[in-house]
C-alpha cells in the first residue's frame, strides 16, 4: 500500500559507454530525457536543477554539434560551462590527460565531458579523478550520448513509449570498423531488444561483430526492404588509413542511400545519420531532407538526452557528497 | 517495518473532494473575471486530484506539473529524483490557475511549482487547493482551499517522521488518506516514497 524507500534508480557516476549500462539504466535515462524535452519548447528555456554546478567540455578532437549540444544542455539546467580544447592548451605542451583533468578538477568541477582520439581515454580519466566523467567519443570505441539519442529518436518515431524496441530491425550502413557511433548503437539496440543488421563492404566490416549478435551483410539492396530503420554512417575520410574501397563513386553507388534505393524500403522507414552529412556520398540530399528523415530530430533529441545524462550523473555525485 | 493507519476511507475522500470542488467553484464564480481558468496538478497525486476535480468543475484547461527540476533538495534526494513530463499544452499568460496538490507540508513543492509556472508565462492569479494540510510549513505559503487539516494535537498526534499518503483512483486501487510510520531501521524515511508529503 505504501511504497518503502526505493533503491537507487541511476547508479552510475560516469557515463563511459552503453556497454556498461543495463537495459533498465538506458530506459530510465530515456524516460528522464522525455521529461526534459519540453524545457526547450517553453518561453524560459531553463530550469534550476544544476544551479551552482560546473561542467567542463574537455575536447581533444574537433566537434561542433556534440560540444555545443552539451554546452546548451548544461546551460538549460543552469550549470556553469567551461570550454577547453586540446589545441592551444597545456595539452600541446606535453601534459598528460590525467594531469590536465586533475588540474581542471582542482578548480571545483563537477562533470568533465571528454572527447579524445584514443579509445579508452574517458575510462582512463574516470579512474584518475573524483568528479563525474561523460564520454563524448573516445577513438573508435564508443560515443554513448549519440547512441542514446539515436535510441530515443527510434523509440519516439516508432511510438515505443516504453523504450522497448523488440520487433524492430535496424540496419547500420557504412564504415562499421572505425565507427564509435556504430558500437554504441549496437550495444544499445541489442539491449533494448531490436535486431541489428550491419551493412558494409567486407573491408569495413570485421566478422567479430557477428559475435555480439548482429547480422552481417555486404548487400544493402537485399537488406533495405525488411528494415524499420536505416542508419547511415558518415564515411570518415580522416579515420580510413588505407583504401578500404576502390573509389568514392563506387561506394556511393553500392552503399549510398539514394532516392532510387529508397523506393525499395518500407514506406515508413526511418532514415538516420549522426552528421555531419556527406551529401551525395552516403546519402542523397533528397533522402536526407525527405519525409522519412529523422536527422534533425536526432539533433533536437540530443539536447534532451544530454540534459538527462548531466542531470543523472550529477544526482549520483550529490548523493555521494551528502553522505 | 511499516505501521499504517487509515485516516479517511473511500467515502470520506469522495466527500472531501466534492467539498473542495464546491469551494473552488464558488471562488471561480465570485473572484475570477469570468475569463478562462485552469486546474494544474502537481505530480504525482496532485495531478490525479486535479483530474478528479475537473470531472465536476469543467475548467477550460487541465494541466500537470512535474517539479523535480525545481526542487531545492535535489542533492539530498539524489538518485531517487525521477523526472517526468510537464503537460501544460496551453498558454498560461493572463490565465486564472488553481494549483492542486494532495498533501501540503513544508510548502517547498508549492514554491517549486510557482517558479515552474512563472517560467512558462505570467498567470493572472494563482490559487492553491490541497486535499490534506498536515502543517509543518517552512515557507510563508498558505492554501486557499483545504480538504482536511491535520494537526499534532489531533488524530493521535502526527509527528515529523510520519508520512501522510494520499491514494486516489484511477492511479491507485482505492481512495484513502493514510498515515505511515517507518521503523527506525528504514533509511531516509519520509523523503522518497512516490506520492509522499515531502512538500
Amino acid at each position: 500500500m505504501v511504497s518503502p524507500p526505493q533503491k537507487s534508480r541511476w547508479p552510475h557516476k560516469h557515463l563511459l559507454g552503453l556497454e556498461e549500462l543495463s537495459a533498465a539504466d538506458i530506459r530510465f535515462l530515456l524516460q528522464t530525457a522525455r521529461g526534459l524535452e519540453d524545457v526547450s519548447t517553453r518561453s524560459v528555456k531553463k530550469v534550476p536543477a544544476l544551479r551552482g554546478r560546473v561542467v567542463v567540455n574537455l575536447f581533444f578532437e574537433d566537434s561542433t554539434r556534440t560540444r555545443s549540444s552539451f554546452s546548451l544542455a548544461a546551460s538549460r539546467l543552469s550549470a556553469d560551462v567551461l570550454d577547453i580544447s586540446g589545441q592551444g592548451s597545456s595539452v600541446s605542451k606535453g601534459e598528460t590527460l590525467r594531469d590536465t583533468a586533475r588540474n581542471i578538477e582542482a578548480m571545483g568541477v563537477d562533470v568533465v565531458i571528454c572527447r579524445h582520439h584514443l579509445s579508452g581515454a574517458a575510462h582512463q580519466l574516470a579512474r584518475g579523478v573524483q568528479c563525474s566523467v561523460i564520454n563524448a567519443g573516445d577513438g573508435q570505441h564508443e560515443h554513448p550520448t549519440q547512441g542514446l539519442l539515436d535510441l530515443y529518436t527510434i523509440a519516439r518515431r516508432c511510438g515505443r513509449d516504453d523504450y522497448n524496441l523488440s520487433g524492430l530491425t535496424v540496419a547500420i550502413v557504412g564504415d562499421i570498423e572505425h565507427s564509435r557511433v556504430a558500437r554504441s548503437n549496437i550495444h544499445g539496440l541489442l539491449k533494448l531488444g531490436a535486431g541489428v543488421v550491419l551493412v558494409a563492404p567486407p573491408t569495413l566490416l570485421p566478422r567479430t561483430f557477428a559475435d555480439m549478435g548482429c547480422e552481417l551483410s555486404n548487400d544493402l539492396d537485399s537488406v533495405l526492404p525488411r528494415v524499420d530503420v536505416v542508419y547511415m554512417l558518415r564515411v570518415q575520410f580522416e579515420r580510413i588509413a588505407n583504401q578500404a574501397f576502390p573509389s568514392i563513386r563506387e561506394y556511393a553507388a553500392v552503399y549510398g542511400l539514394t532516392t532510387r534505393r529508397m523506393t525499395m524500403a518500407k514506406p515508413d522507414v526511418v532514415v538516420m545519420h549522426p552528421g555531419p552529412l556527406n551529401r551525395g556520398l552516403e546519402i542523397d540530399s533528397a533522402v536526407a531532407d525527405g519525409p522519412n528523415s529523422a536527422i534533425l530530430a536526432q539533433v533536437t533529441h540530443g539536447l534532451a538526452v544530454r540534459m538527462a545524462t548531466l542531470f543523472l550523473v550529477c544526482s549520483v555525485d550529490g548523493k555521494r557528497r551528502s553522505e | 517495518m511499516t505501521h499504517v493507519r487509515v485516516l479517511a476511507g473511500d467515502r470520506d475522500v469522495a466527500s472531501l473532494i466534492s467539498d473542495l470542488a464546491a469551494a473552488i467553484r464558488n471562488d471561480m464564480e465570485s473572484f475570477s473575471d469570468g475569463g478562462p481558468w485552469a486546474l494544474v496538478g502537481i505530480r504525482s497525486r496532485g495531478d490525479v486530484l486535479a483530474r478528479r476535480l475537473a470531472d465536476t468543475l469543467r475548467p477550460d484547461h487541465v494541466g500537470t506539473l512535474d517539479i523535480t527540476l525545481y526542487r531545492d533538495d535535489l542533492s539530498e534526494i539524489g538518485p531517487q529524483a525521477i523526472v517526468r513530463t510537464t503537460e501544460i499544452p496551453f498558454g498560461i499568460d493572463g490565465l486564472n490557475i488553481v494549483l492542486v496538490d494532495d498533501v501540503l507540508m513544508s510548502g517547498r513543492s508549492v514554491r517549486a511549482a510557482l517558479q515552474s509556472l512563472m517560467d512558462m508565462g505570467r498567470p493572472k492569479r494563482v490559487w492553491l487547493a490541497v486535499l490534506v494540510d498536515r502543517g509543518g510549513r517552512e515557507l510563508p505559503i498558505a492554501p486557499d482551499h483545504v480538504g482536511i487539516v491535520l494537526s499534532r494535537d489531533i488524530d493521535g498526534g502526527l509527528t515529523g517522521g510520519e508520512l501522510v499518503n494520499v491514494m486516489l483512483r484511477p492511479t491507485d486501487a482505492e481512495d484513502a488518506i493514510v498515515v505511515a510510520r517507518y521503523a527506525p531501521a528504514a533509511d531516509h524515511a519520509g523523503t522518497v516514497a512516490p506520492g509522499d508529503d515531502s512538500g
